[in-house]
């Protein structure tokens, strides 16, 4: 396929997109200037701050480091696709503002991605477990200290959710 | 980046087939972590990429009558979190920890661990793996902090790979696969110091592709140590890998490889030597560090990182053998 | 005229609450949308060509072909043939296409040819560039030499501290058009979203009034975001030539690290006496700095410290082949509390006298000498100075060693110009409109609370509107006089819009106007809560009229009227742990102790401080330019090697600010700043300390940690 533009269908958030591509083409870039999904940032560009975090088949990657025309048949969540849900925020998102883990808030949707997927399978962590779990995002602001604080608050809310 | 056709072969042979003889005909695409930066900074511009993550056969973590198997495509987090892994190989289980970002754990594979190229500031900006600029040598000439301290050169990058020096230490055996057949390779022979910009740095052919790595079940002691200024994501200044074959309470043989301080995982027969026949203790441990880096050959810029690797070695040492510092 | 002062810190119900950022949920979904996020309909993209040397002369450029590449809509050259580059990456040609591969992919089209020129980018070594180097005059107070001669004890360091990057995560740039009616839309990532209008409009010669500014997000500024800079100024020309299409263009990582903003540099010789009981006397200083190719950035030194009896000084600015500096965090305050701090701590280690005491005898040398002791001890009691701190050389067996150290800090912080305006509306909606910004301080949350506070409401019954100069002008985000400009200016005007409505619900209510309050959704007689009406009900005396009021906060009136004002201390200290085999430093916890003023909002002011200290942090352990002096270029132009710290790299901090009755009385004061300066002194000091030798020049980085402890020379 290529190098010129190819037809392809990504699954994002369980609706299929249409969208046309060059195989160089990052599914970073073509969320953001095709489909109008911007809550994922271009920051670094090269896999190393975060920014870009979304979900393919559940597992946290960067988004600017996948190319669109690879991404085809895969899951592919980004923060749209959880992050409020009839206008509710998701209790990631909740714990974020509850424990002011952000400030410009460039970084916050990749850390709340990153978030939801370590809590997904890390549902009772320790405090040590949640500096660990993070270390792919970057954050300059320096939210760190409110990030962690959320993600502990945020794994009591979800196991609140599931009856546990 | 510069335009490429884009395929995702279904098998081995068809994957196969669509790569060239040049560097610049085709290249391998498995997590991406590496190849889509490089393309993004020109310094790789395939004129085709094969996405290899469809082929079945390339994948999964097993146990085999000579140890383990592990699947060229199985990611640095399917490493790290393999129960056969942890109970044999521990050097292999923290050198997976050490890729501290879990969505590079998640896409980076084995396999691209072990193929990729360096970091060296000045190959990323398109100078060549002997980086070169107007007739001087760069890296010797040049801010050479993150570079080489074992070897003479030309080379001075070094081997960004965190399997390699535990792979080295427990004596893996790297596959490759090519349209005419299989090799097999020493994972120690693998890894090679370019002479030139146009050579590379392990000994893979543009038509091959790296299919698995088999790691002996010996029963050595093993542990990977790694110095690394920032606990998030970032480059180790040093590692050590070592295997112990223990009699008792002594070391009967020992491998011992660094990482991070050449352009190859370096192994070092000197601190072997040093802790053949001995207990490892905190101060057996050291002399063998002291006698790894006895042969450092630091540039300008990175002398520091000759103790570094010291107690590297020192740290890999007791962590293999179980004794607390 | 209503009257504007605070209420009493005891009766406030909405300020000084630990309320959530109101555009907490907005950005922690990703709905948040930063002009780097917009599409707009028939939007080109642009793309950056820049010079790859350090030094060279433009001799021929040929953008024929560029122009010729598929959807390629316009190039702009701004560095025609004869130019003298003066630093790598600087602009040369920009490309506007309908996508950004083809934008890209133009760039590579256009011929430059370049002379290369000899290039400077090192500045450490004051005799290698004395050269290009400016000094300013030497400055003199008491006798220097005879307080040397009299000194007790005489101690002298070299300490150095490199230039870095603002490290933004949102990019410079723009969306910007620029229409055939000779309309400017422009959608930038600045911090100046009223004054960058002017600047826009100057630079494309177009009428202010014609020039529309609008953001609604900001991601990261730190000092760097204020002008329109030649890039948005281009964009707006491409946009011309294509008929008025919207252009979006921000810059590339690899050229956002170098040419968006950086922090100068400071190298010093500093030479310190003391008398035998550890009074300071003398201050000698032979300091430089690079702000990048027109030099600049001069230390303000002896910092806090100020009124050492006897000081020579001698600063020269070097100039080096490389791009120049913007407004860092509080300005020239972190290098300066660096240098004097670390020797400050030296003395005490010479003179083998705990750096506290030191810190404390001496605080008459300051502006501020009751609030530094105060804070001192504070921070001392937090840090447990007591039961932690040992002498230098004398952190334990084995190769973990543990240190403390002391940072201080000033700022000044008093509001800046601006105006609000408040409508009321008859069916009770509120709006505050500001053509301010929030970089992510929390500005529309604290313009909601004073907001709320004035007329007797909840947060969630006002709306904040910022960002768009429709609105009433509001000063840049700079210099942490953000909140006592927008408070201010919100509390006058939602009070004078109060006084309005005062006036027409009177009658109603059967009193005179300036017998009225409003307090808990309604409107009453004071004393007299029976005699009320709601706030809605309230608002429908006003038929169908809307109340809109104006406010403006004068800097040169503020003081008197008591809103806000300036001028507050800290002080940090840190507590880390080397591995002295690997040079390895570990941040165990920061402690620290800030002077504030009235505070609005706790919750978004600890996490000002707790960023302020984690930006400390980086800058202390990790962060720095690091140039090649071959190719002239920086090495590290990317967020690899140009280390931030991570989730798990910074420890504990915990905050002491000084909320209290008398900080209170002193009005809101800006707090952006002075937390940020003093962490890299604390954590050079707390490392001098773990490891027995003071490691000169920042970051502490293994490589440093190891070459002072070796004796190598980094």
């Amino acid at each position: 396929m290529g190098p010129g533009a190819v037809a392809i269908t990504l699954t994002i958030n369980g609706k299929p997109m249409k969208v046309s591509v060059e195989p160089r083409e990052t599914l970073l870039d073509v969320m953001r200037n095709k489909l109008d999904l911007t809550g994922a940032k271009r920051v670094c560009d090269r896999g190393t701050c975060g920014a870009c975090s979304v979900l393919v088949n559940g597992k946290v990657m960067y988004g600017c480091t996948i190319l669109a025309i690879d991404a085809q048949g895969k899951q592919i969540t980004t923060i749209e696709g959880f992050a409020l849900s009839g206008g509710r925020p998701h209790p990631v998102v909740q714990a974020f503002v509850n424990n002011d883990a952000q400030q410009c808030g460039y970084c916050t949707p990749g850390f709340v991605v990153a978030a939801k997927a370590f809590l997904d399978a890390n549902p009772n962590p320790t405090y040590e477990q949640v500096k660990d779990g993070l270390g792919g995002n970057l954050c300059r602001c320096g939210t760190y200290v409110g990030v962690r604080q959320a993600v502990l608050e945020a794994a009591k809310a979800m196991k609140g959710g599931r009856n546990a | 980046m510069q335009p490429f056709e884009y395929a995702s072969p279904k098998t081995l042979k068809e994957a196969l087939a669509l790569l060239g003889n040049g560097w610049s005909d085709a290249a391998v695409l498995a997590g991406g972590t590496d190849l889509v930066s490089l393309m993004k900074d020109e310094v790789m511009s395939p004129k085709r990429v094969v996405n290899i993550k469809e082929i079945a056969e390339l994948k999964g973590i097993s146990k085999t009558a000579a140890g383990v198997r592990i699947g060229a495509l199985a990611t640095v987090d399917e490493v790290m979190t393999n129960p056969l892994i942890r109970a044999s190989f521990p050097a292999l289980t923290e050198a997976a920890r050490g890729v501290a970002s879990p969505q590079i754990r998640n896409m980076g594979t084995f396999g691209g661990d072990l193929c990729q190229r360096p970091r060296c500031w000045y190959f990323r900006a398109g100078f060549g793996l002997i980086a070169r600029h107007e007739g001087k040598d760069l890296v010797a000439e040049g801010d050479n902090r993150y570079h080489a301290i074992f070897g003479s050169g030309p080379a001075r990058f070094v081997s960004a790979s965190s399997f390699g020096p535990a792979l080295v230490a427990l004596g893996a055996k790297i596959k490759l696969a090519s349209p005419t057949g299989t090799r097999e390779v020493e994972a120690e022979k693998f890894f090679v110091a370019p002479a030139s910009s146009d050579a590379r740095e392990v000994d893979l052919k543009p038509n091959e592709i790296l299919t698995e790595v088999i790691v002996p079940a010996t029963g050595a002691r093993n542990a990977t140590y790694e110095a690394r200024q920032k606990d998030a994501l970032d480059w180790p200044l040093a590692t050590a890998s070592v295997a112990l074959t223990m009699k008792g309470s002594t070391v009967a043989s020992a491998r011992v490889v660094l990482g991070h301080v050449a352009p190859t995982p370096w192994v070092s027969a000197e601190a072997a030597r040093a802790i053949e026949g001995k207990t490892v203790t905190a101060e057996t441990a050291e002399a063998a560090g002291k006698a790894a880096v006895a042969a450092a050959r630091p540039l300008s810029m990175n002398a520091y990182k000759v103790q570094i690797a010291a107690a590297a070695v020192k740290r890999a040492l007791m962590a293999a053998a179980g004794v607390k510092a | 005229m209503p009257e504007y002062r605070w209420p009493e810190m005891s009766k406030r119900k909405v300020m000084g609450k630990r309320l959530s950022r109101l555009d907490g949920v907005e950005k922690a979904s990703g709905r948040a949308k930063y002009c780097s996020d917009l599409n707009k309909p028939g939007m080109l993209h642009g793309a950056t060509l820049v010079c790859p040397y350090a030094h060279a002369r433009v001799k021929s450029i040929d953008t024929s072909e560029a122009e010729k590449h598929p959807g390629v809509k316009g190039v702009r050259v701004v560095a025609p043939a004869g130019t003298e580059i003066q630093w790598a990456h600087w602009e040369v040609a920009f490309v506007a296409a309908e996508t950004e591969l083809a934008a890209r992919d133009a760039l590579k089209k256009i011929k430059v040819e370049y002379e290369v020129l000899p290039h400077v980018v090192h500045e450490a070594d004051l005799k290698k560039v004395q050269s290009r180097a400016k000094a300013a005059g030497e400055q003199i107070e008491g006798d220097p030499d005879q307080a040397l001669k009299e000194a007790a004890a005489v101690s002298e360091g070299f300490y150095g501290i490199p230039v870095l990057e603002h490290s933004c995560l949102e990019p410079h740039g723009n969306v910007v058009s620029w229409t055939p009616d000779n309309k400017v839309e422009l959608n930038p990532s600045t911090q100046a979203v009223t004054s960058i209008r002017g600047d826009m409009a100057r630079a494309v010669n177009v009428p202010a009034a014609n020039v529309h500014v609008h953001q609604d997000h900001i991601g990261g500024g730190f000092g760097s975001k204020f002008q329109p800079d030649r890039w948005g100024v281009e964009a707006a020309h491409l946009s011309k030539a294509a008929g008025g299409r919207p252009v979006k263009l921000f810059l590339e990582r690899n050229v956002e690290q170098v040419i968006a903003g950086c922090r100068p540099s400071a190298f010093a010789r500093i030479k310190l006496a003391a008398n035998k009981d550890g009074k300071i006397t003398l201050w000698e200083s032979q300091s430089w700095a690079t702000g990048g190719f027109t030099g600049g950035g001069s230390p303000p030194i002896p910092y806090v410290y100020t009124r050492i009896p006897n000081q020579r000084k001698n600063h020269s600015a070097v100039s080096t082949n490389t791009a120049p500096i913007r407004a860092w965090r509080a300005p020239n305050h972190q290098q300066a509390s660096y240098l004097t701090c670390a020797a400050m701590e030296d003395l005490a280690a010479k003179m083998k006298m705990d750096p506290l005491e030191l810190f404390l005898k001496n605080v008459d040398l300051t502006a501020r000498a009751d609030t530094y002791e105060r804070q001192l001890k504070k921070a001392a009691e937090m840090a447990e100075w007591k039961k932690l701190w040992h002498p230098r050389g004398d952190a334990g067996r084995g190769p973990l060693k543990r240190g403390l150290g002391i940072g201080v800090n000033t700022w000044g912080g008093a509001g800046h110009d601006s105006t609000a305006r408040c409508n009321i509306h008859p069916d009770g909606t509120v709006e505050v409109e500001l053509g301010s910004q929030d970089l992510g301080t929390g500005t529309r949350t604290v313009i909601a609370q004073v907001a709320a506070e004035s007329l007797g409401l909840g947060v969630n019954d006002i709306r904040v509107k910022i960002g768009d100069t429709n609105y009433p002008p509001s000063g840049t985000s700079g210099g942490s006089t953000t909140v006592g400009g927008v408070s201010s200016s919100t509390r006058k005007a939602t009070l004078n819009a109060l006084e309005k409505l005062f006036e027409e619900v009177a009658p109603a209510l059967g009193a005179p106007a300036t017998e009225l309050e409003a307090a808990d959704g309604k409107i009453q007689v004071k004393g007299n809560p029976a005699k009320s009406l709601s706030w809605k009900a309230a608002c429908a005396k006003l038929g169908v009229k809307t109340i809109s009021e104006t406010g403006q906060n004068i800097p040169r009136d503020a003081p008197k009227e008591g809103l806000n004002t300036g001028g507050v201390g800290g002080v940090q200290i840190a507590d880390v742990t080397v591995d002295v085999e690997t040079g390895i430093v570990r941040m165990n916890r920061i402690v620290a102790v800030q002077d504030c003023g009235t505070v609005i909002n706790p919750k978004t002011a600890e996490s000002q401080i707790c960023g302020a200290i984690i930006m400390s942090i980086c800058g202390a352990l990790m962060e720095e330019r690091i140039m090649d002096a071959i190719t002239g270029r920086m090495l590290n132009n990317e967020m690899e090697f140009y280390k931030l710290a991570g989730i798990k790299d910074i420890g504990e901090i915990l905050i002491h600010l000084e909320i209290d009755e008398a900080n209170d009385k002193r009005g809101v004061i800006g707090l952006g700043e002075p937390p940020a300066i003093g962490g890299i002194a604390a954590i050079a000091n707390a490392v001098a300390n773990a490891i027995g030798v003071r490691v000169p020049v920042v970051p502490m980085t293994p490589m440093n940690v190891l070459n002072a402890l070796s004796g190598r020379m980094s």
